[in-house]
């Protein structure tokens, strides 16, 4: 099984040498189990991989293809997942691929000044995902928006329904047609009404955010996710990273928990993790940029 | 602490963090998939297209809400 040109090497991630062996049958991208690499000190977990799939142009179209990259991102997680229950790896982008190993081994020797620097200071963490989404604020008073919502985006709810309202309103209660102005006042009203919930959610998220801050280590606030991919109802308007100590997981997790006695009506607040540190690679901080403000 | 169940992870979390996220290293292959515009407007285009085949954009959807906790 020498390794020959139709067979690249996939890196999951970077990390200190294990204390503790990976469980015998952890597979990765391909179903192939992952190997050490060991160089000066430090570790790469990579795997063989096919060049037909991961050389730079099917890599590129591949990752067109939501199937193909839904099954590679999982094989890459169970990797990292099972990588970070024995120490805290320095998880690499998805699909990072070289030609051999001794790509990989230059890899580390480059790098080597930059990785023991992120790896110090994930040092001991893992990263929680909190995420807040916000129910349409109109969904249960308005249901004439329920049938245009088709294509996910609730932004646009708000503006076709507007265009569409006197042939929606009209055909709602056609015992009593609205006059123009009520019309205008109802949709001020509502308006208003959406700009409060928008108003509260906004405060909540900030307090949330700030507060989880306080507790971790280090923070990331990730792009808000579209609604029709994350499968969630409602909008999210606040989808953050924090850095948190193990020791200290339990405590962050209560105070998340804790957010479910808060008086915050059509909001609903999401914890995901442990994962490993994926989003505190960066060398230096880097700005999510506008979370929580996504109008 | 019962609210935070363990449940399959939802793709969309984790192409948060793979594609934005993880150590951006220029491997011998893949020197252009690194740069992060570029995996930016490759999901974009994945939700275009996800968006043209709702309900369902995975096969494999099951549970995928996830671990959520409601705020009543």
């Amino acid at each position: 099984m020498s390794a020959t040109s139709d067979e690249l090497r996939y890196v999951y991630a970077v990390c200190r040498p294990l204390d503790a062996p990976l469980a015998a049958d952890l597979t990765g991208v391909g179903g192939v189990p992952p190997r050490q690499l060991n160089h000066e000190g430090l570790v790469a977990l990579v795997g063989p991989v096919p060049a037909r799939d991961f050389a730079e142009e099917p890599l590129r179209a591949h990752l067109e293809d939501l199937d193909w990259l839904s099954e590679t991102a999982r094989a890459h997680q169970r990797v990292i997942g099972a990588l970070t229950s024995v120490t805290c790896p320095l998880p690499l982008r998805l699909a990072t691929v070289f030609r051999d190993d001794s790509g990989v081994r230059a890899m580390l020797q480059d790098g080597a000044e930059r990785f023991w620097r992120i790896l110090d200071r994930i040092d001991g963490c893992v990263e929680w995902g909190v995420k807040v989404h916000m129910e349409s604020p109109d969904h249960s008073s308005d249901n004439r928006s329920s049938d245009n919502r088709t294509s996910g985006g609730h932004s646009s709810d708000i503006r076709s329904s507007d265009k569409q309202s006197s042939a929606t309103a009209g055909g709602e209660a056609p015992e009593k047609p609205l006059s123009g102005r009520d019309y205008l006042r109802l949709r001020r009203q509502q308006r208003t009404a959406q700009d409060e919930g928008w108003k509260r959610a906004e405060a909540f998220a900030q307090r949330l955010h700030e507060e989880l801050s306080r507790h971790a280590d280090d923070a990331r606030l990730h792009a808000p996710q579209n609604s029709s991919l994350s499968d969630t109802p409602g909008r999210n308007i606040l989808n953050a990273a924090y850095l948190v100590p193990r020791a200290h997981s339990e405590e962050f997790v209560e105070l998340v928990d804790a957010t479910k006695d808060e008086d915050a009506a059509g909001l609903t607040v999401e914890l995901t993790g442990p994962w490993a540190a994926y989003s505190f690679t960066g060398d230096d901080v880097e700005s999510g940029g506008g979370a929580g403000r996504s109008r | 602490m019962t609210v935070v169940e363990r449940r399959e992870i939802a793709l969309v979390d984790l192409l948060d963090r793979l594609l934005a996220g993880g150590v951006v290293i220029t491997g011998d292959i893949t020197l252009r998939i690194a740069d992060v515009d570029l995996v930016r407007i490759d999901l974009n285009a994945l939700i275009s297209s996800v968006n043209e085949q709702v309900p369902s954009p995975w096969p494999d959807s099951g549970p995928m809400p996830s671990s959520r906790m409601e705020l009543e």
